[in-house]
């Protein structure tokens, strides 16, 4: 039973973007803090680039702007590229570990929850990583969103079995 | 240089050094770009509710919590040291589609005449903020990532049902904003 249990997990897990590549080395939790600073590196460029902007995000989504088009199609050419790279020259990561990719796997949420993002994101003009950035950028009602973003999640976790996927 | 970092960037310089995080994550630790997920890490951590969804270690995820507890502080840092003294642009149709709305501060980078405490108390305010952060999470849980696990991290490795998700980012996007925001900014 406990076994089966771990092996839904891991289905779960590897639906999801992350949670999976677990590393067998153990380091100090103090060595997250280089993802930290990674974390700065990215919000700085989100309210530089005006990313975060409610405004921005409609002028997406009216036609009216190639700002955002051109954010995430760089972004991807870029992040095409490196992930090619690294499979390519067999990169390794800084501890020496090996950078493993789990292929993602076709279910109708990729579908039924994209749409319901997307009409999300159209009304609060900010994906998650925004939205951290607009609440340090002092728009404290943010939290608000925030808040009720872990709410949605908590509910789609609650229901996730009658869903259809 | 500092004048220059002042500037609003352009999309290309965003957009390179936001591609650069993809390999810069994968090499300090094997750690795929994304950030939804932290809404899950948040409930596992703090409502678990022996929901079968929310009952794993999410402390082996905390480097993702670390990440955007860093894009917290970036957005502090980049306002209170980097911000431009000039308003933020916006396109012309924009700003005559909103004032019929009666949003005219286009000051910041979020409207505070839609976010702020007391618009929390119109029925407006009630759909935006609540209502809209609502979807956000449920659909990118639903979704299985956002805008950085599909749209950048996924394509990048060229995941086709990243495309599929990605694609239904935009067309959620574009039915919101054109057919349905303008009766929700009307309340």
């Amino acid at each position: 039973m406990k076994t089966k249990q771990e092996e839904t997990d891991f289905e779960v897990r590897s639906l999801d973007t992350m949670c999976v590549n677990e590393s067998e080395l153990v380091h100090p939790w103090w060595y997250n803090f280089k993802y930290a600073a990674v974390g700065v590196i990215f919000g700085i460029v989100f309210i530089k680039a005006e990313i975060i902007s409610w405004f921005r995000i409609q002028e997406m989504f009216k036609l009216q702007s190639f700002h955002m088009y051109g954010v995430i199609g760089t972004a991807v050419v870029v992040g095409a590229i490196s992930v090619f790279l690294i499979k390519k020259l067999k990169i390794k990561t800084v501890h020496g570990e090996e950078i493993t990719f789990t292929n993602k796997k076709f279910n109708k949420g990729q579908i039924y929850g994209g749409l319901i993002f997307g009409l999300g994101w159209a009304i609060t003009g900010a994906c998650p990583g925004p939205l951290f950035a607009q609440l340090g950028s002092g728009s404290l009602a943010v939290i608000v969103v925030i808040a009720s973003a872990m709410a949605g999640t908590w509910v789609y976790g609650k229901f996730r079995e009658q869903l259809p996927h | 240089m500092i004048e220059k970092l002042t500037q609003p960037w352009p999309w290309y310089v965003a957009g390179a050094i936001i591609g650069l995080i993809v390999p810069t994550l994968l090499i300090l630790g094997n750690k795929h770009f994304g950030i939804s997920a932290n809404l899950r890490h948040m409930c596992a951590a703090c409502f678990p509710s022996n929901i079968p969804f929310f009952n794993y270690d999410w402390k082996k995820e905390s480097w993702n919590l670390f990440f955007i507890g860093g894009i917290l502080v970036g957005g502090i840092i980049s306002t209170q040291y980097l911000s431009s003294p000039d308003p933020v642009i916006i396109h012309p149709d924009l700003a005559k589609d909103l004032t019929q709305f009666g949003i005219t501060d286009f000051s910041g980078l979020v409207p505070v005449q839609l976010f702020s405490f007391d618009q929390l108390f119109t029925l407006r305010g009630l759909i935006m903020m609540v209502g809209g952060g609502f979807l956000v999470g449920f659909g990118t849980r639903y979704a299985g990532g956002c805008t950085s696990g599909h749209a950048i991290m996924g394509l990048s490795d060229l995941q086709w049902p990243s495309l599929v998700a990605t694609i239904s980012f935009m067309i959620g996007g574009f039915l919101m904003t054109n057919l349905i925001l303008p009766y929700i900014l009307a309340l």
